[in-house]
């Protein structure tokens, strides 16, 4: 794996995504979409606590929305107007170019996540909260973010329709999501036996993010993430090598 | 002479559908090789398992001797593609573009900066070199990805129709180009422009149905044409049917036909050989005053219509 092509294809990804008004859209609906629900869906001047929990706990919610709208065009613009064929006939392997382009992805969306400092900063002002415990939460965010980006990533390579690269993505990563979720829960728990409903609330995003963003990291959920978003990009660069040419 | 390109029973089938069912040549360095056929032959497909796009169904590519199958990076390495519809990213300036190319193409620093600007000043887009791709017209977007193509000097340059939507002079300049670099490089084009032939390709492969049905130079197609070395000639100072008869008595002469636009006839040379030496000689001889007499080269429209529409089976001339 040439270290060199992955930076040169992320590089040109990411610039990319502030040539046009794309980035500063997402980036002013993410940001608006994360305050009002820290301050009225979550409440966060009523509960009186000094810390971002209101804020991260509607993280899992506004990724199903805002990430698919990212990684819809990854791969599925390129095949439509055929500049894959160009990156596939340059030096460049499948894999570097999946790589590439996810950690331009996934570095936006860094980007977009620090771009919350305000409330750390307010946060702080307010109270003396557990800083480590903010930390780990931005951790266990960007973490998930790049688990839902990979999903996407690789459903986008699928199609050459943005539109339904989006809502392929966003019913994938609902449910991702809602595996884990106590009501989806309630209804296999009362048929289905106690392993198999280990065995999918373990495979939610809620369940490995929750125990991070309270502070506790656990090598398995920092794993968990990590192999989302391994076997994702590799599904990823075996769907592109299937369908580029189609 | 090296070997750039090598050939072998190159095929690939979409299902029942066969676009190309074992094709076999090579190309030379020095070479430029005109890629014919009509459109659906197979053409973009037998170039597109060239550069590694596509995964044959069968047979081999080997380019600077590197196998595309066993060693994909080092044949992409190695040539310079210009697809089909030259797809760009669109946001992209040339610029911006022509930089990434580099990048990837592993050149940095003064070396980047001079490929660049040396790929730009010979594709002429370098008063474009700022604007996003997508507001150029088509003829800058074609050359723009005519100076991806080049930008890295490769040994080998395949270009899918790199002619496709520029005006007169901007053909003529591409042209110019391709000819300029033709000495140190193995080229393949394609077109359907027949003008190309002559103006560009020092050989041609003409494609059909998934197969190759001619493999020679641009003199030899022309020779296959029936009008190759017909000789329209014209004499002032007598009839029609006399000039006729005398014609179609001459034994250097098969066939005699009226023109259809002007005065005259049109005469067929018996073994398609050359015969205006002959002819002017011989309308001399009687005393008659030679209005006009030139011999025409082949109509290449029609050698690509018969070998294309299988008229005649294949017609593969020897190299």
């Amino acid at each position: 794996m040439n270290m060199r092509n992955i930076w040169f294809i992320m590089k040109r990804e990411l610039s990319g995504y502030f040539a046009t008004p794309v980035a500063y859209v997402f980036i002013i609906i993410f940001l608006l979409l994360t305050g009002f629900s820290t301050f009225f869906v979550g409440n966060f001047f009523e509960r009186g606590e000094a810390d971002l929990y209101p804020f991260f706990s509607v993280h899992p919610w506004i990724y199903v929305l805002l990430i698919p709208a990212i990684s819809m065009r990854l791969w599925s613009e390129e095949r439509k107007n055929g500049s894959i064929e160009l990156l596939m006939t340059l030096p460049v392997s499948v894999f570097e170019a999946v790589l590439g382009k996810f950690l331009a992805a996934w570095a936006f969306t860094g980007i977009a996540l620090l771009l919350n400092f305000p409330l750390w900063i307010t946060v702080n002002y307010l109270g003396s909260p557990d800083n480590g415990v903010i930390f780990t939460g931005f951790l266990g965010s960007f973490l998930m973010a790049g688990g839902f980006l990979a999903i996407g990533a690789c459903i986008s390579a699928t199609t050459k329709n943005q539109v339904i690269a989006f809502v392929l993505s966003l019913i994938v990563s609902l449910i991702f999501v809602l595996s884990g979720y106590g009501i989806v829960l309630d209804f296999f728990s009362s048929w289905a036996p106690t392993p198999l409903i280990h065995a999918i609330s373990s495979f939610s995003f809620l369940t490995h993010f929750d125990a991070i963003s309270k502070g506790v990291i656990d090598m398995r959920d920092i794993l968990y993430f990590a192999s989302v978003i391994m076997v994702w990009l590799f599904a990823n660069a075996i769907v592109v090598n299937a369908r580029k040419a189609d | 002479m090296t070997l750039r390109i090598e050939i072998e029973d190159l095929a690939k089938h979409f299902g029942e559908i066969k676009a190309v069912d074992g094709v076999s040549f090579s190309v030379n360095k020095g070479e430029v090789l005109g890629f014919l056929g009509p459109n659906g032959a197979g053409k973009s497909t037998t170039m597109k398992m060239i550069t590694g796009f596509l995964a044959p169904t069968r047979g081999t590519v080997r380019v600077c001797g590197h196998d595309v199958l066993t060693d994909p990076i080092a044949v992409k390495a190695s040539l310079g593609y210009l697809p089909e519809g030259a797809p760009a990213y669109a946001d992209m300036t040339p610029d911006g573009f022509l930089r990434f190319i580099a990048d990837i193409r592993g050149l940095s620093g003064a070396d980047k900066k001079r490929a660049v600007a040396s790929a730009a000043e010979r594709a002429q887009i370098k008063t474009v070199m700022f604007q996003p791709i997508e507001t150029l017209s088509k003829g800058y977007k074609r050359r723009v990805g005519l100076a991806q193509a080049i930008l890295h000097n490769p040994p080998v340059l395949i270009l899918d129709e790199p002619t496709d939507g520029l005006d007169p002079n901007q053909k003529h300049e591409v042209r110019t180009l391709i000819n300029e670099m033709a000495l140190d490089k193995a080229i393949i084009i394609s077109t359907h422009i027949l003008e190309e032939v002559n103006a560009m390709c020092t050989r041609n492969v003409v494609i059909a149905n998934g197969l190759i049905q001619f493999d020679g130079t641009p003199n030899q197609l022309e020779a296959m044409s029936d009008y190759h070395n017909a000789v329209c000639v014209s004499v002032a100072n007598i009839d029609g049917d006399t000039l006729a008869s005398f014609l179609n008595n001459l034994n250097f002469i098969v066939r005699v036909e009226p023109l259809s636009l002007e005065r005259g006839f049109r005469v067929y040379p018996a073994d398609g050989r050359q015969i205006t030496v002959e002819l002017s000689q011989a309308i001399r001889t009687n005393g008659w005053q030679i209005d006009s007499l030139y011999a025409e080269n082949g109509r290449l429209d029609e050698v690509f219509r018969t070998i294309t529409t299988g008229t005649t089976g294949s017609l593969r001339s020897s190299i």
